[in-house]
């Protein structure tokens, strides 16, 4: 493998979009917290795009290939990661996501599970040898998704277990699942659904209906729905003058899981549109970078992160105008948090990495 | 088999594409419903943002005298609240807040902290029955406060300084206990019920329903356009009783201060006209809020202010008994013809019994025997008749027994029998206790009511009424109380004893009588004088005469003599002397007769309060067997059991 990478193969497109959606952001929660309580965040948004942005620049300079020689060890540290979350976790919010780690930090191992997750089953689908896949291979494949997933729908946080989902589905997809394959997975998910129902608490419950009929609860569980379908229609097509419901507190979480909302409110249908033009730009133009991997290593990587990425906007977006039950999933790129940030970034930063190596073979 | 270089398949890359392409049509349609297909559907909704469930409180029914006076009316109170759904900092205005409102900004703000575990839509009651000014800065920092918010409430609004407090009663929020038991299923946590007297006993026509009113509010606290859902209150039904507020005035104001009872009836119909009960105590006290302080004085207080003494008050009747013992005697034939010689006292089995008047009556009939009220005289009568037979006839006219009056927790007294006291007692009756029940003393115990519908009934021919206080006419047909009220008995009483007994009656008031000093020209009162005693006189001197074991004063008295329209009954606790109870039953007989006549009648009068109450009693329950004497135990007194008959009069004056 030649080291002839340049910064001119840096895809500086994509980082353009990429800062773009960024800066709307960042102006967003400016605008959402300045008279809260949560007032200066925007600014620690900016050091956490700073970083993600150097963490990208970093990873980039790696080559993806020994990461994935070493992705099994990577991939025993997640599930130790993991592990210590919930023994050692501390509850917020009624989940043990966080470590405290000395100095006052929180450490939140399940967005960085994700990168190692799009690593491990890149890493298992391109040294397959089928081009469709045989029943063990699709259930080794599943496994290696399932166990994270499972450990972190005991902490319980299902909005990030189910963010994994979206990495096996993309890998087995493109990997060569076969139709029974995924008529078997369909079936299952069918059956577990009500068991999954009998075993969840009395407010996950309440969340995944409300979305349905908010009314019937607008003090409670539908109000998240109800106060982000209003800000989001109040918005118009060019935006609503006084932002009330964002700056009178109506909206919740303004800042981070409903920043779409928020946004929207203050730009309408224009400005919402133009973001998600700006998404979907980026998107393509991250397969795009899939199509021209060098290898189908990379193209898994690549698409491990586009499908991630997708799976969070629809959930998040489609959360805020109603579609889809409220989750707490952020919007990439734009929701306050540094968590989602610095997994976004690098995960970029793995993008980069396929990318500049295309012509290296 | 291919190696790991080769690519994936370009179908499966584009139709992900197309999936994603997929996705965000579909995104960009939701954006397209909320903001272009149905914008202005929220942007009405931003507007108009938080929705309120507000109850409207139903009013409750106002209370009303015969002719339609009002007595107990209700009031608009408002009660300031803190609203928590926002996202201002509350504790920042609490300063401000606690300066507008007139509170302490610390008690503020722990409230606040307090809460903050609550969830937001739950409001912080800051303050009730907020006063007009605090209303207005409420009002005034609408923009700037918009927190703040009024809720408002009706609340009873009572007569001042307790008059006409326990038959009245008063309200307050049902318990859980009450919310248990059965008739109550349909009250919900927060309702506002009747607790006592007349608010208990009619509550459920009283108490109205209330509507609820979904309404609009925009960021700014302000109610927006026009309810959403509007359930509208019903309102409580008036209620009308029988009482009328000029005679309850002049019954009110005759008793004063004194401890005791008065109370007055229509002896044809059972209605009610005046009761009264002291000590009162203030049921404005309990329509906000009563403070804890307050409530353990009311509850602790040894004169019972919250018992309702007409209803409830058991007590020794003393000689206004006697009128059933002559009742008795003359359907047994025995007291028209017999005649006893007084000199002072007389012997029974092995004891002597005194005369109140000491020198003795001389030669007693049965006239004489009433209106000298001669306690020789009903001795003997009452050791020829037997307690059964007095028992007999004492129940026959009500004693013993609830009257069945529509008021919460009437008493029944206690009119002993050889039967009574084998199931109580599980011994014999002797022959001996008879003779103090003669003079009523010993086991007897009346309360003012029965004893007045006892007394009535022997005026009007042995109907024996019902006594309430609610006016039939105004009540649903259906009813239960109002079919009660007709359940009008007859006793039958013979016509010419009646006569002699009311004949004699009415020389009581008169200079031969007891009770001279009550007579009221132009006003014919037939009555009977009482001066029950407490504890015996051999007690009472043991303990210096304290003033705790003053003799109880009973009068009962009727007008006219025959088909009276008036019955009166005072009790006067520690009067000593039925003649001191006889003035204010014949107070209130006046007030009546001066309306009848339409003369012209006092008007109210400031009643000397000079703040000084009463040494206490405590008042026997009806299970409390400690004082089968009916007289009242006495703080501090060792509590040993009195003997029946003890309380015999000896020597000193009493009657």
């Amino acid at each position: 493998m030649s080291r002839n990478i340049s910064l001119r193969d840096f895809d500086w497109t994509l980082v353009a979009f990429v800062l773009i959606i960024c800066t709307l952001g960042v102006v967003e929660i400016h605008s959402a917290t300045v008279h809260t309580k949560f007032a200066g965040v925007d600014r620690k948004q900016v050091y956490w795009i700073a970083g993600g942005l150097v963490g990208m620049f970093m990873i980039s300079l790696l080559n993806y290939h020994a990461l994935l020689e070493r992705v099994h060890w990577m991939y025993i540290v997640a599930l130790a990661s993991l592990m210590s979350v919930l023994v050692f976790g501390q509850k917020y919010l009624g989940a043990r996501r966080w470590v405290k780690l000395p100095g006052g930090n929180h450490f939140q191992p399940s967005e960085w599970v994700k990168l190692v997750l799009i690593l491990a089953v890149a890493k298992y689908f391109s040294d397959l040898q089928h081009r469709e896949l045989t029943w063990s291979d699709f259930v080794k494949a599943g496994a290696i998704v399932a166990v994270p997933f499972i450990m972190v729908m005991g902490q319980p946080d299902l909005g990030t277990a189910l963010t994994y989902l979206p990495i096996a589905i993309v890998g087995l997809f493109l990997g060569g699942v076969r139709w029974k394959q995924a008529a078997v997975v369909i079936l299952l998910a069918g059956l577990a659904m009500p068991l999954a129902w009998h075993h969840m608490k009395d407010y996950q419950k309440q969340r995944l209906t409300s979305f349905i009929t908010p009314d019937a609860d607008p003090r409670g569980a539908g109000y998240h729905v109800k106060q982000s379908k209003i800000a989001v229609g109040s918005g118009g097509i060019w935006g609503s003058n006084s932002g009330s419901q964002t700056r009178q507190g109506f909206l919740p979480e303004p800042h981070t899981d409903f920043i779409f909302a928020a946004f929207s409110e203050e730009h309408g249908f224009v400005g919402a549109m133009a973001v998600l033009l700006l998404y979907f730009i980026v998107l393509m133009r991250l397969t795009q970078n899939a199509q021209t991997a060098p290898d189908r290593a990379g193209t898994f990587i690549v698409m491990g992160v586009v499908a991630v990425l997708t799976f969070h906007i629809l959930v998040n977006i489609g959360m805020v105008v109603g579609f889809m039950p409220v989750t707490g999933i952020p919007l990439p790129l734009m929701s306050y948090g540094g968590s989602s940030v610095l997994f976004m970034f690098l995960a970029l930063g793995m993008v980069m990495n396929v990318r500049m190596r295309r012509f290296v073979n | 088999m291919f190696s790991r270089d080769e690519k994936l398949s370009p179908v499966r890359l584009t139709a992900v594409q197309y999936v994603i392409l997929a996705i965000f049509l579909l995104l960009a349609y939701g954006l397209w419903e909320l903001q272009v297909s149905q914008s202005d559907y929220y942007s009405a909704a931003a507007e108009e943002n938080r929705v309120r469930n507000v109850p409207i409180l139903a009013p409750r029914g106002k209370i009303l005298d015969r002719n339609g006076r009002e007595i107990v009316k209700n009031y608009r109170s408002l009660t300031a609240l803190l609203l928590r759904d926002s996202s201002r900092n509350l504790a920042a205005d609490a300063d401000l807040i606690a300066q507008g409102l007139n509170l302490d900004p610390k008690e503020v703000r722990e409230k606040i902290r307090r809460f903050s575990s609550m969830p937001q839509y739950q409001p912080i009651y800051l303050k009730e029955d907020i006063t007009p000014d605090e209303e207005a800065f409420i009002e005034a920092h609408r923009t700037e406060l918009p927190e703040l918010d009024t809720i408002m409430a009706y609340r009873r609004l009572y007569p001042l300084k307790g008059f006409m407090a326990h038959l009245i009663g008063y309200v307050g929020e049902v318990s859980e206990d009450m919310l248990n038991q059965p008739g109550f299923e349909l009250y919900d946590p927060g309702d506002v019920v009747g607790k006592s007297g007349v608010e208990l006993q009619y509550n459920s026509i009283l108490m109205g329903k209330n509507g609820s009113r979904r309404v609009v509010v925009d960021s700014h606290g302000r109610e927006v356009g026009q309810p959403l859902e509007e359930k509208p209150a019903v309102a409580g039904k008036d209620l009308k009783l029988t009482i009328d507020v000029d005679l309850q005035i002049a019954a009110e104001e005759a008793i004063g201060d004194k401890n005791g009872a008065l109370v007055a009836m229509d002896p044809h119909t059972g209605e009610i006209l005046a009761m009264v009960s002291r000590p009162t105590f203030d049921p404005n006290d309990f329509a906000v809020r009563i403070k804890r302080g307050d409530w353990n004085k009311l509850v602790t207080d040894p004169d019972k202010p919250l018992l309702n003494k007409a209803i409830q008050a058991q007590l020794a009747p003393g000689s206004t008994f006697k009128i059933l013992m002559a009742t008795a005697g003359w359907q047994e034939n025995i007291a028209q013809t017999l005649n006893v010689h007084c000199n002072g006292g007389a012997e029974f089995y092995g004891r002597r019994f005194g005369c109140w008047v000491k020198s003795g009556h001389g030669e007693v009939d049965l006239t004489k025997a009433i209106y000298q009220s001669c306690d020789v005289f009903f001795y003997t009568l009452a050791n020829k008749l037997g307690i059964d037979r007095i028992a007999k006839y004492a129940s026959s006219f009500g004693l013993g027994q609830k009257t069945g009056i529509d008021l919460p927790q009437e008493a029944s007294g206690v009119m002993p029998s050889e039967e009574w006291k084998l199931r109580n007692f599980r011994q014999k009756w002797f022959a001996g206790e008879t003779i103090s029940v003669g003079i009523g003393q010993g086991a007897v115990a009346v309360t003012p009511v029965q004893l007045m519908r006892a007394i009535s009934a022997i005026s009007m021919d042995g109907r024996l009424v019902v006594p309430h206080v609610a006016d039939p006419t105004g009540l649903p047909s259906n009813y239960l109380e109002v079919s009660h009220f007709a359940e009008v008995k007859n006793v039958p009483v013979d016509e010419t004893g009646w006569n002699t007994i009311t004949d004699a009656m009415s020389r009581v008031l008169l200079p031969e009588g007891t009770a001279p000093s009550a007579h009221i020209p132009g006003i014919d009162i037939a009555g009977k004088t009482g001066s029950a005693q407490v504890v015996s006189l051999a007690t009472r001197a043991k303990h210096q005469n304290n003033e705790d074991l003053a003799q109880n004063g009973w009068f009962v008295g009727f007008t006219p003599r025959r088909s009276p329209d008036i019955v009166v009954c005072a009790l006067f606790q520690g009067g000593e002397h039925g003649k001191l109870a006889a003035r204010l039953a014949t107070q209130v007989i006046k007030a009546y007769v001066d309306k009848q006549r339409q003369q012209p009648t006092k008007l109210v009068e400031k009643p000397a309060n000079n703040g000084k109450t009463d040494i206490g009693a405590l008042w026997t329950s009806p299970s409390d067997h400690d004082s089968l004497h009916a007289g009242h135990l006495v703080v501090g007194l060792p509590k040993k059991r009195l003997p029946l008959a003890v309380a015999a009069p000896g020597l000193g004056g009493v009657n």
